[in-house]
């Protein structure tokens, strides 16, 4: 056992695969896993954040509801407000409008009882006249006397 | 004698039965088998001495770590991994976590050279768990005597990887301090100038025992559990696979664990160097 100028080629060998690993073999896997490190990493990271994104959502969502179901709640009770309203006013309307109505009706029956009156002194004139022409038999010149004739009808009435 | 491999073909069979054979009877008996195992393929003389089979198995398992790991990271994704880069990332996850865990400077080279380090080793002990007379055999029927698989049973090999971390920590040590920091670091610590040839000693021998320690531990563990490997292969085949099974499972704990040995103490010794006293 000696040592000899085999171990100058074994020195040159291992210089040559150090070379080779240092240039060839070591930098590009270390790379990849780096790469995927960084990747892994993102990943978990984006995960997260997605997480927090779905709690914000949520948050946001609850509270756009509740301001919907304030909102429905309002519009609700204007909305019956409004229909108490309306309720009320065409209460007051159909109460003027009947109040009017009576008002006509009564106008109407006066005015008719007028005419009938009316009607009925004329009539009754008329029948006068007839009594008097028939006591004066034909004394009475028609043409003569109008002009007392209907002064008295006048005043009859 | 120990494991055999039937589906090489006839050929091989009778190769096998011949090598089998010769190995017990010519080179006197089991001390010539344990030999025979540990002796390296080389060629040349003296220090030009080169262990082919070293270099052969080495280059071969470096190559299998490189086009593994770069096929992964040619087709690697940060999308869902697939089988491959799972296993890829798995392991690269680990050097990362260890060199993070230990190293708080900022360097390009220490996490590649750890994981080299931590596959490249691991892949050397694992030839540990291939049966200890397959590659022999086969050597020897393509007219190779000697064949020695495991890369950390070689000297040359484990000081090769713990004397270029020597170097580094030397290069590192000097580039973060600077020259005379470095040089104030050895004379004056830990016990201030008035003692430097003192401090100097304890120093060298700090430094030294480094790269020594890293080798010679992997060698140590490794080339023992070979030899166990060896040993029980010499037991008759009815006992092999009782020791031989425990063994071997006791062996995936020594091949990682020396292997990740070797990694992390690279990583604190270079760590060291980086920090400033």
């Amino acid at each position: 056992m000696s040592i000899n100028a085999t171990l100058i080629g074994q020195m040159i060998t291992f210089s040559l695969l150090v070379w080779l690993t240092m240039k060839y073999i070591w930098p590009p896997i270390i790379a990849a896993l780096e790469e995927r490190k960084a990747k892994i990493a993102e990943g978990l990271a984006a995960a997260e954040k997605g997480q927090e994104d779905i709690k914000l959502a949520e948050k946001k969502a609850k509270s756009v509801l509740k301001e919907a179901k304030e909102q429905a709640a309002e519009i609700i009770s204007s909305a019956q407000k409004r229909a108490n309203e309306v309720v009320e006013e065409s209460k007051l309307q159909a109460r003027s409008e009947g109040e009017r109505l009576i008002e006509a009706a009564k106008a109407q029956v006066e005015q008719e009882m007028l005419q009938a009156r009316e009607n009925l002194r004329k009539e009754v004139s008329a029948l006068a006249l007839r009594a008097a022409e028939q006591i004066l038999k034909e004394e009475i010149d028609k043409a003569k006397h109008q002009a007392i004739l209907s002064k008295t009808a006048e005043q009859l009435g | 004698m120990s494991q055999c491999y039937p589906f090489f073909g006839l050929r091989f069979f009778i190769g096998a039965i011949k090598y089998l054979r010769g190995k017990m009877s010519a080179e006197g008996g089991a001390t010539g088998y344990i030999v025979h195992h540990l002796t390296p393929l080389s060629v040349g003389e003296g220090f030009w001495t080169v262990h082919l089979d070293t270099l052969f198995f080495s280059l071969i398992l470096g190559a299998l770590f490189i086009w593994f790991f770069k096929t992964v990271a040619e087709r690697a994704t940060s999308g869902v991994p697939g089988l491959a880069q799972n296993f890829a990332e798995m392991i690269i996850e680990f050097v990362d976590t260890q060199v993070k865990d230990t190293f708080h400077g900022k360097s390009e080279l220490i996490a590649p050279l750890a994981l080299t380090i931590f596959c490249w080793v691991f892949l050397w002990n694992t030839m540990d768990m291939l049966p200890v007379d397959l590659f022999p055999m086969i050597g020897s029927l393509m007219g190779m005597e000697y064949m020695r698989v495991v890369p950390s049973t070689d000297l040359n090999a484990t000081f090769a990887l713990s004397l270029s971390v020597f170097f580094l920590i030397f290069f590192y040590s000097i580039k973060v301090k600077g020259l005379f920091g470095f040089i104030k670091e050895m004379t004056c610590t830990p016990f201030g100038p008035w003692l430097m040839p003192f401090n100097l000693m304890l120093k060298v021998v700090e430094e030294l025992a480094k790269p020594i320690s890293l080798a010679l531990r992997l060698f140590g563990n490794l080339y023992a559990g070979e030899l166990v490997f060896i040993l029980i292969a010499l037991l008759p085949p009815v006992v092999q696979p009782l020791l031989g099974f425990p063994w071997a499972i006791f062996h995936i704990l020594v091949v990682t664990l020396q292997a990740f040995i070797f990694m992390v103490l690279t990583i604190v010794y270079l760590s060291l160097a980086h920090e400033d006293h």
